[in-house]
Formats: structure tokens, sequence, C-alpha cells
């Protein structure tokens, strides 16, 4: 790809390593095939609408991180605030720290290098390569052997950059025996910009990682998220997502199942209206015996907006014993509403236990009636409803508190809707 | 003070099918009245029009509460003038507890809310209903006997003027059946709740006393009369009335 307004600008700072880092990355980008909505990965979605050059450099952040932010959670192990894809601030526990917890900038990190780039690999998605060229500020988590890390650690992602494109990447590692949470708070202004995140994450073995990341930008930003998670032997790792804002917001899921006997849950919830459009397109890889994977997404999309869930599930010829599920539902609650649901299996190991379902629809109609027997208005039934369809995937949520602001984050869609 | 519920020349029609010709009932607040008649009588069709059910097309008639009409209400605001439904397959709702539920009715009702989740306590006592059921979504991994005993439980929340129990005696064993019909029995005399129940067999009425028997077959009620007319039910079955209707 040819390198946008933005490229010129990025300065290479940083340690000697992440110059190379990037240095490569640009390389990769230039020879990057374009994003193309004639390769599978980005059908039915709206990459032919993004124009790369319209883009500039993203400086310091115009607007400050809303009141509260950083703030939502109560009593977090840490606390850093990304903006415009550089980490201002970072605060960890003291007592995290004495254990070896490492929580900052990949550029004030002995040996970060040994984890920036090192679970997402040279991907092949042109965009998630432009966050290797131009990405200026990792931040990176390492929970070192046999600590377990009771509260979660918050990290907010504040994006203040009109016209302009930001790429900010948060890099998780477990280590062996360690258990941590990580909810990743996505916000952006109402000034039109172009955000590119990566997240990487790993679980080492019979280590747990748990990571909700809630987007919720403005609704002039377009997001083209990567997160990639590896999961090492018996280790458990649970991503779950919930996607409010934007006006195109995608999200690339990959899980990969590396060690024997780990398992994995992916989870979204996600409710469209407007003229939004969400996309999703995850992959359960199965490299390893005996591991299980489930995914969860469910969504709603009302006005004019538009949802795609694409997934594969993939097991490789050594992943016997592969439990891996994979389910999708969607409530229509508009006709001018759209949702795609391409659901896929490739399996090329006869030891398994693979199941898909899928599911587009308007809201129940024997619900909705159930509910109006009891003399529940319509319009409040079906708030209801829709509230409690996402119940399932808000409980697997790693804090009360999130649950809590997803609750109301819901209930206001379903108040700003008709 | 004392209710009506009636229903006069009640045709209606199910996908273009009438399946009511012509329904005529008069049910006064703490009577009960008991509409019995074999499959495909129209029975469910009945409790269905009355609360409002989408998909079922009114051809003439009237029902009216205290003479207010409630044909051209929507089904939430016959609930809120005082009309239940007791369903015979209560639907599952995923994530919505029975307290949310009740709260939202009250709310919506203009009545307090914060009273609900002690009412449903107490109700869920008295029905043997065990309390983490309620913790659950609504009639999700319920038991046949579990589901009905939570209508009954929101129904003696609710407290409406009037019940329609759709076939609330099918799926349950004696003992669940016991206790609903016991339940019901007893709110019509603590807040005068008129009830049409709605059922096939007659060990419904041996806890939940008919004031009135009805027998509806092909879409009309070809006789009524008192609590010895379910007995006679029993005993000769439903062919002798039908051939008449």
């Amino acid at each position: 790809m040819s390198s946008p307004n933005f490229a010129a600008s990025a300065a290479l700072d940083g340690p000697d390593w992440f110059r190379q880092f990037r240095r490569a990355g640009t390389e990769a980008f230039a020879v990057a095939a374009s994003p193309d909505t004639d390769q599978e990965i980005w059908r039915y979605s709206r990459i032919a609408d993004l124009d790369l050059d319209g883009f500039g450099p993203a400086g310091p952040a115009v607007l400050p991180v809303p009141e509260g932010l950083d703030t939502g959670l109560t009593d977090p192990a840490g606390v850093a605030v990304v903006e415009n894809g550089r980490v201002v601030r970072c605060g960890l526990s003291p007592e995290l720290a004495a254990k070896g917890v490492r929580f900052g900038s990949a550029a004030g990190m002995d040996h970060a290098e040994q984890y920036v780039g090192q679970v997402i690999g040279r991907s092949e998605d042109a965009l998630a390569v432009a966050n290797d060229a131009f990405g200026s500020d990792p931040l990176v988590l390492v929970v070192p052997r046999g600590v377990i890390v009771e509260r979660p650690i918050v990290v907010v992602d504040w994006a203040s950059a009109p016209v302009a494109a930001v790429f900010s990447r948060l890099v998780v590692r477990v280590e062996a025996g360690s258990s941590v949470s990580v909810v990743h708070l996505q916000r952006s202004d109402a000034e039109r910009c172009w955000l590119a995140p990566v997240v990487e994450l790993s679980a080492a073995n019979d280590a747990r990682l748990a990571y909700a990341v809630v987007q919720d930008l403005g609704r002039a930003t377009w997001q083209t998220a990567t997160v990639v998670a590896e999961a090492h032997q018996q280790s458990s790792l649970d991503v779950v997502a919930a996607a409010f804002g934007g006006q195109y917001a995608r999200l690339r899921l990959d899980l990969r199942m590396l060690g024997r006997g780990a398992s994995g849950n992916l989870a979204a919830l996600y409710f469209a209206d407007g003229e939004q459009m969400f996309d999703f397109r995850t992959l359960q890889d199965h490299q390893a015996p005996d591991c299980r994977s489930d995914l969860l997404f469910k969504g709603v999309v009302d006005d004019r907006s538009h949802s795609v869930y694409s997934g594969m599930i993939h097991v490789r010829p050594d992943a016997r014993g592969t439990n891996a599920f994979q389910t999708n539902r969607n409530i229509k609650l508009s006709d001018k509403a759209w949702a795609d649901s391409v659901p896929n299996l490739q399996i090329e190991n006869n030891d398994v236990r693979c199941s898909h379902a899928s599911t587009v629809g308007p809201i129940d109609e024997e619900q909705r009636f159930y509910l109006e027997s009891r003399g529940v208005p319509t319009r409040r039934a079906e708030q209801l409803i829709v509230s409690g369809f996402f119940d399932d995937v808000a409980a697997r949520l790693p804090a009360d508190e999130l649950r809590a602001r997803i609750a109301a984050m819901v209930g206001a869609k379903l108040g700003e809707q008709r | 003070m004392s209710s009506v519920l009636e229903i006069k020349g009640l045709r209606a029609a199910v996908a273009g099918k009438e399946i009511l010709h012509g329904i005529d009932l008069r049910i006064a607040s703490g009577e009960v009245h008991a509409v019995m008649g074999p499959n495909g009588a129209g029975k469910s069709t009945l409790s269905s029009v009355v609360m409002g059910k989408p998909g079922y097309e009114v051809l003439g008639g009237t029902v009216t509460l205290d003479g207010a009409d409630l044909l051209s209400l929507e089904p939430w605001e016959r609930a809120q003038a005082g009309l239940f439904l007791g369903m015979q397959y209560p639907t599952e709702v995923g994530g919505v507890g029975v307290v949310d539920l009740l709260m939202e009715a009250a709310r919506s009702a203009g009545r307090d809310p914060s009273a609900v989740p002690a009412a449903v306590a107490a109700e869920a006592e008295r029905i043997g209903l065990d309390v983490k059921l309620l913790l659950r979504s609504l009639n999700v991994d319920l038991s046949g006997g579990e589901k009905k005993r939570n209508e009954t439980l929101q129904l003696a929340v609710l407290r409406p003027k009037f019940a329609i129990l759709d076939e609330i005696d099918s799926g349950l064993d004696i003992d669940a059946l016991r206790a609903v019909a016991q339940r019901v029995e007893a709110a019509t005399e603590e807040f005068g709740l008129g009830v049409l129940a709605i059922t096939h067999y007659h060990r419904l009425l041996e806890e939940l006393r008919p004031d009135v028997v009805h027998i509806l077959a092909r879409g009309v009620i070809v006789t009524s009369g008192g609590p010895e007319l379910a007995e006679q039910v029993e005993v000769d079955g439903y062919a002798a009335f039908a051939a008449t209707g």
C-alpha cells in the first residue's frame, strides 16, 4: 500500500528495537495488499468507504479524557490512560509492583521487545500491519509466574484526533499459573478519525487471562481493531467485547489454542443504531489437542444499522479431542436494519465436537405478549427483552461495575431508538 | 367493589378461519366459571382473544370490564384494566426474572415497585416455589409444575380483577395442581378475583370449585350449568355435547 499522510510524520522515536520493529512494519505495509471487499475477510464491510489518504498524523489529544472514564471501576489493581495511541499515565498497586508485575509503556520497560508483536506476528491484515508501521507507544502488562491479580486492571484508550489516524497497542502477557483481568475502555470524541488498535494477549501454561473491551466510540469514528489471543497448555482465556459506538467499527478477533487442554471463551454483545455498522470477524484456531473454545456473540440492530458476524472454527490436523462451538444471535428492531451471520467450520481431524448456530429475527412476539399480558407497555416489554437477551454475555464481564455500566449503555440505546 | 367481565356474541378467526361463533359469558367478582370442552373447541382461542394476543382476528361481539370496552385496548392496557391470563405454555424470556417483570408491571401501572420483592417472596412461600428458581430467567429450566406455580404467583402479586386460566392444570403433578387451585380459590375470597378457568378435565375443579360450568364445543357454548355438569362430563365425555353442537 502507498503510505498515506499519517506515515510521514510518524517520527521514529523510542528504543532501537522499536525503531527496527516499525521500520520492518513500514516495509511490510508498503507491500501489503490494500483491503478490498473482493477479499473474503473484507466481504460485507464498508472498507471501500475508508480513504486512508484523508487522515493526517495524530498529535496530542485535543480534548481531555472524559470525566469518570478512568475511575468507573472501584479499586482497580492498575490504571493506564492512553491518549491518541500514547501512554500518558500508568499506575499499578505497589503490592503488585513488588511481586514483579510490570505495567507501562514499552519504551521504558526492559525486554519489552520480547512481548511487542510476538503474539500477532506479521498480520495478513494490512490495517493491523499499519499499526506495526506507525504505532508509537505500546502499553505492556506482564504478570510473572504465580501471581494472582484479584482486581481488574483498567486501560482507558482515548482518541481525540480530528481527521487523524491513531494506532494504540496493548500487550498482555500472563506467565505460568498467574491470573489477571483487564478491562479496556475505548472512547473517542465526536470528530472524524480512524483508529487501528492492536491487542495481543497471551496466557502461558495454567494461566488465566480475562480481557473485556468496551467500545463506546464517537459516532464519526472509524475503527479497525485487531485482537489476537493465544492460549497455552491448560490455560484459560476469556474475551468479552461490548460494542456501542463508532460509525464503522470492525473487530477482528483471533483465538489460537496452542497448548493441550486450553480453554477459551469468546463473547460479544453489540447494539447498532442509526447508520452504524459493526463488523466482527472471528477465528477459533485449534492447533493443539483436547482444547475447548466457545463463542457466543449477540447483537441488536436498529434503524438502518448493519452488523456482520463472520466466524471460523479451524481444527488443524493435530487438534484431536477438540470441542469448539460458535453461536451468533441477532435481534432486528427495524425492518431497515440488517444483520449478516456467517459461521464457518474447517475441520481437519475426525475426533472433534463442533457446532455452530446463528439466528437473525425480530423480537419474539410470544415473549412480548407474555410481558404485555402482565401489564408492561409494548415499548418497555421490548426493552426488557433486549436487556435480557444480552444477560448471558454481560454475566461474563469481569466486574460488577462493568455489568452495571453496560446495562446503562444498553438502556441508553433503547431510550434513543425510534 | 364488585366488577363484571362480560363477553357478548364474540366471534373470532385464526388465519382466516372462524373458530369462535358467538360466545356469551358474564363473570362477576368472586365467581369461578369453568369452560370445558374437547380439543379444537376453541378454548385457547377464547382466552387469547380476550387478552388480545396477536394473530387472532375479532369478527364481531364485545368484551367489556365494568362496561368499558377491552377489545380496542392493547394487551398491556387490558392487564392494567384488571385482566390476567395464566398461560398454558408460559413463554421463556431469557435474562428477565419474575421480580424484574412484576416490578416493571407495578411501575407501569403507577404502583410502588419497592413492595414487589417482598410480595413475591411471600407468594413463593405460599405456593411452594423455591425462591432460588425466581432468580432464573422467566420460565427457563422450570418443570411443568413450577411454571404453573410461577403463573399463579404472578397472579397473586398482581391482584387482577379477573383471571383467565388457560389449562393451568396441564403438565403438572397432583401436588402442584392442588397448590395452584387452592391459591386461586383463596384469591376469590381475598381480593374478589373472578375466574374463567379453561380446562379439559374435572380434577382441577375438585379444588377450584366452579359456580358455573360451560361446555364449549365447535366454537359455541352448548350448555351451562352448575358443578354437576363437570361431573357429568367426567362420566359421559364430551361426545354427547359435541354432537348437539
